[in-house]
């Protein structure tokens, strides 16, 4: 083929550092970093009795639910409207994030700035009322934001369009994992073409249906008491609690951050991902979750000993635990790092999860503290790991490893350090 | 290096059925069969007539899928057969995935919805009629698991969900992860079965689609002067990607190479263009840049070419916009007239059709384009396919979110 010069093909930048310069959180325990941090650290759980709908005819009654949220505060009341509760909780965490990062979009060049969000169940509350019109009374009464509002895509375009951000925008739907995949992707574009990436996720599965899917998937907990409803690695795991909200990060490149005199929380370092085979009767399920873990820390140039903490996808399925705690004992050893799961006060939010945990995590470098998983008083057989329970535990942190699998079988791992 | 195809699209199921379709200028637009239609504004589509039994899936893999999840497992399948591929040549853990998908399992979604709510009659849905795959058709993701498990791959998995670009992203996306040697091979794709009543209704109520149920055959006419809106459809196309080195050791048959790959957004509406194809444009000269390649060299460009009043003039600009004078002189065409909008998956088979024009050195037409549009005035290579030398392709998408991407595909 002659039409081409075919020689080296490579990014601007490939060996930049990444890092996170801003932060925003709504989150069940929480809504602003401060506010979920100073949560979190007292070990507040955001966990209680679902109220915006009656939960009696539902096995699971416990929800993580952002309270005290009021959209109008973050979103214009036109983009309301147009907009599921999962985009304004978006929409609301980005505000802050850019705020916090201290940055103007409208300075930025507009094709330099992108999006990239995780989704997992999309626009189900808005969707389920839109639904409901068409089947009670008819097509014609499916309202004109239905086509925008409900479908994965909907924070990204609109976090997009409200900030001007023309760059290569993206969503990733890989369940709890893919807030952990958006951040990888965030550093691909900004080692690439872009100069400042949203990223991050929010979820709010909190429909009566969404709540109904979820209860198919065998893994949310039955419990009432909402403290003991979800303990994961613990002798009464009981499967999870599904939560909503998120977080969203501002990434930038190093050298760009520091120009224009940003303090970073600190540094992208590593991603790694795998995938699990199907499971198959009669054998015992094979999971690929150490792999991710080794490629992440590879790719960080970061050995297992230098790991401060490890923030556990922690589903709260006894066997998907030990699954975890094996993997973490393959690269680390027995009890050799501290893990953690402060998702134990917010419950799961699936496509905001990871990212939460991600930001709990530059949190925790900021501060020097590891957060509790709070709840979990007797550790499984099997799970040999030194969980940080009860209360936070001060420690200096610089390298700290995030962890995130996806229903089907995704595994994400990410390393974040110290900036 | 694209080393393997499966398409899955209206008109027949598999590569060859769909190249026949689209080569000949044929249309698989009909009147909705896969329900009532009665009642709704938009009453035709693109449907495929999809045996999954005949397409080789399996009675608990056909109770375990929703209709997107089968489609693009055949594709899937077919891809990988046609690719030659062995797991001698790619051990599981260096196999990725890259699967684009707009809705995701909404038709599963549906029909469950109408279950548990009793017609739309409960708010408070009944857990007691819920099938056990439902929380597989709430998450999207599932598309991407289900592909993973028919390809054996045990690398990255993504579901790329970027409306109705995210087919073309999803194929960008697996190129990317080939080419910084995160896999060895990816197999990339789309899959999309959008025929549902809630997203035809949804797609009514901003008029979107065309009205034009009285000619379905007809209906969908891109770059027509009397186009009335895109006729919506369904389908997958899945492909297999490797590098090159890679590819020729193992003495694949090479399709074409992906050499240029950008997207950008239009910060603009949701679903609103501005007529300059500004941000299009910019996408398209970022994707040549990274190829490589000038604007003179593109022989041909598929084209989004929805057939909505807005987006056909939109394009003609960011053409006009991208490639200057040689917008004028290269053939520009639009599959949708023939195969339908199938939203996020029709990005991946409208890469499956470029690949297949770079294969046959032949350009398929835009059916039905009548009567020239003054504001769409390019060369359409209108009714007929026409025989030349394709050595580079432009394939272009849009969509919802204001999502505007280009690949550049070539000789390989």
């Amino acid at each position: 083929m002659s039409k081409r010069n075919t020689t080296t093909r490579s990014g601007r930048a490939p060996d930049e550092r990444v890092v996170v310069t801003g932060i925003g959180v709504t989150a069940p325990n929480g809504v602003g970093t401060e506010a979920y941090w100073a949560a979190t650290l007292d070990g507040k759980s955001g966990l209680a009795r679902i109220t915006h709908f009656d939960p009696e005819r539902y096995p699971t009654r416990v929800a993580g639910v952002v309270q005290e949220f009021d959209a109008a505060e973050y979103v214009p009341s036109r983009l309301i409207v147009q907009t599921d509760h999962w985009t304004h909780l978006g929409l609301a965490a980005t505000a802050m994030a850019l705020d916090d990062a201290g940055v103007d979009p409208a300075e930025l060049p507009e094709y330099e700035m992108a999006v990239v969000t995780a989704s997992s169940s999309g626009g189900n509350e808005f969707g389920q009322r839109e639904i409901e019109k068409l089947w009670s009374k008819g097509p014609q009464y499916v309202g004109v934001y239905q086509s925008i509002a409900w479908f994965y895509a909907a924070t990204t375009g609109q976090v997009s369009i409200r900030y001007g951000m023309r760059g290569p925008c993206g969503v990733i739907c890989a369940e709890q994992a893919g807030g952990l995949d958006v951040a990888a992707q965030a550093r691909r574009l900004l080692r690439r073409e872009a100069r400042l990436v949203v990223t991050g996720g929010t979820d709010a599965s909190r429909s009566p249906y969404a709540l109904v899917a979820q209860i198919t998937s065998g893994m949310l907990s039955t419990r009432d008491d909402p403290v003991r409803a979800y303990l994961p690695f613990d002798v009464d795991a009981c499967g999870h609690v599904p939560g909503e909200g998120g977080a969203m990060l501002i990434a930038e490149g190093e050298s760009a951050a520091r120009d224009r005199g940003a303090v970073p929380y600190g540094v992208i370092a590593g991603y790694g991902a795998s995938f699990d085979p199907r499971p198959e009767p009669g054998r015992p399920p094979r999971a690929n979750l150490a792999r991710a873990i080794r490629l992440a820390l590879d790719d960080a140039r970061v050995r297992p000993d230098q790991v401060d903490v490890v923030f556990a996808d922690a589903v709260g399925v006894p066997e998907r635990d030990l699954a975890e705690a094996a993997a973490i004992g393959e690269v680390f050893g027995p009890r050799a790092v501290p893990v953690t799961a402060p998702k134990t006060m917010t419950g799961r939010l699936y496509g905001g999860g990871a990212a939460l945990d991600l930001a709990t995590a530059l949190l925790a470098i900021r501060d020097g503290v590891i957060p509790p998983t709070v709840g979990v008083t007797s550790p499984a057989p099997g799970c040999d790991l030194d969980l940080v329970l009860g209360a936070a535990r001060e420690t200096p942190v610089r390298t700290a490893l995030v962890l995130a699998r996806g229903y089907g079988g995704f595994n994400s791992a990410l390393v974040v350090t110290a900036p | 290096m694209i080393t393997g195809l499966g398409v899955t699209a209206p008109g027949g199921i598999g590569t060859a059925a769909f190249w026949d379709l689209i080569s000949s200028g044929r249309t698989a637009t009909r009147r909705i069969s896969l329900f009532d239609p009665t009642g709704f504004r938009s009453r035709i589509a693109a449907e495929i007539d999809f045996d999954p039994a005949a397409c080789g899936l399996s009675p608990q893999e056909i109770r375990r899928m929703d209709r997107a999840a089968q489609l693009g497992v055949v594709s899937a399948r077919e891809a990988l057969a046609d690719s030659g591929l062995t797991l001698e040549d790619v051990p599981p853990e260096r196999r990725g995935v890259s699967i684009g998908s707009a809705v995701g399992c909404t038709s599963g979604l549906e029909q469950e919805y109408v279950v548990v709510s009793d017609g739309g009659r409960e708010w408070l849905v009944d857990p007691a009629y819920a099938v056990p795959h439902l929380y597989g058709y709430m998450v999207p993701s599932t598309l991407a698991v289900e592909v993973a498990w028919a390809a054996q791959a045990e690398g990255p998995v993504a579901l790329v969900s970027t409306g109705c670009t995210a087919g073309l992203d999803a194929v960008g996306h697996g190129y990317r992860l080939v080419q910084e040697g995160v896999a060895d091979v990816v197999i990339a794709g789309a899959t999309d079965a959008p025929i549902s009543p809630i997203t035809v209704a949804c797609f009514d109520a901003i008029k979107a689609t065309s009205p034009n149920n009285d000619d379905p055959e007809h209906a969908s006419r891109p770059f027509d002067r009397d186009r009335d809106g895109f006729v919506l459809g369904e389908g997958s196309a899945v492909m297999v990607l490797e590098e090159r080195e890679a590819a020729l050791r193992r003495g694949a048959e090479i399709y074409a190479e992906i050499v240029g790959f950008a997207n950008r957004s239009n910060a603009y509406h949701m679903t609103g263009l501005k007529p300059d194809g500004r941000e299009m444009a910019e996408a398209i000269r970022a994707a040549l840049r990274e190829a490589r390649l000038n604007p003179e060299d593109v022989d041909y460009i598929n084209a989004h070419g929805s057939g909505t009043r807005q987006n056909d003039r939109h394009e003609t600009a960011a053409f006009k916009d991208a490639l200057g004078e040689h917008a004028y002189k290269t053939p520009v065409s639009s599959i949708k007239s023939m195969v339908g909008h199938s939203l996020g998956a029709i990005g991946s088979i409208e890469v499956a059709a470029s690949v297949l024009a770079i294969k046959h050195d032949v350009i398929p037409p835009t059916a039905n384009l009548h009567t020239p549009d003054p504001e769409c005035d390019l060369d359409y290579v209108p009714l007929t396919a026409r025989e030349q030398p394709v050595d580079v392709v432009l394939s272009v998408g849009s969509g919802f979110g204001g999502f505007q991407t280009a690949m550049l595909l070539a000789q390989g």
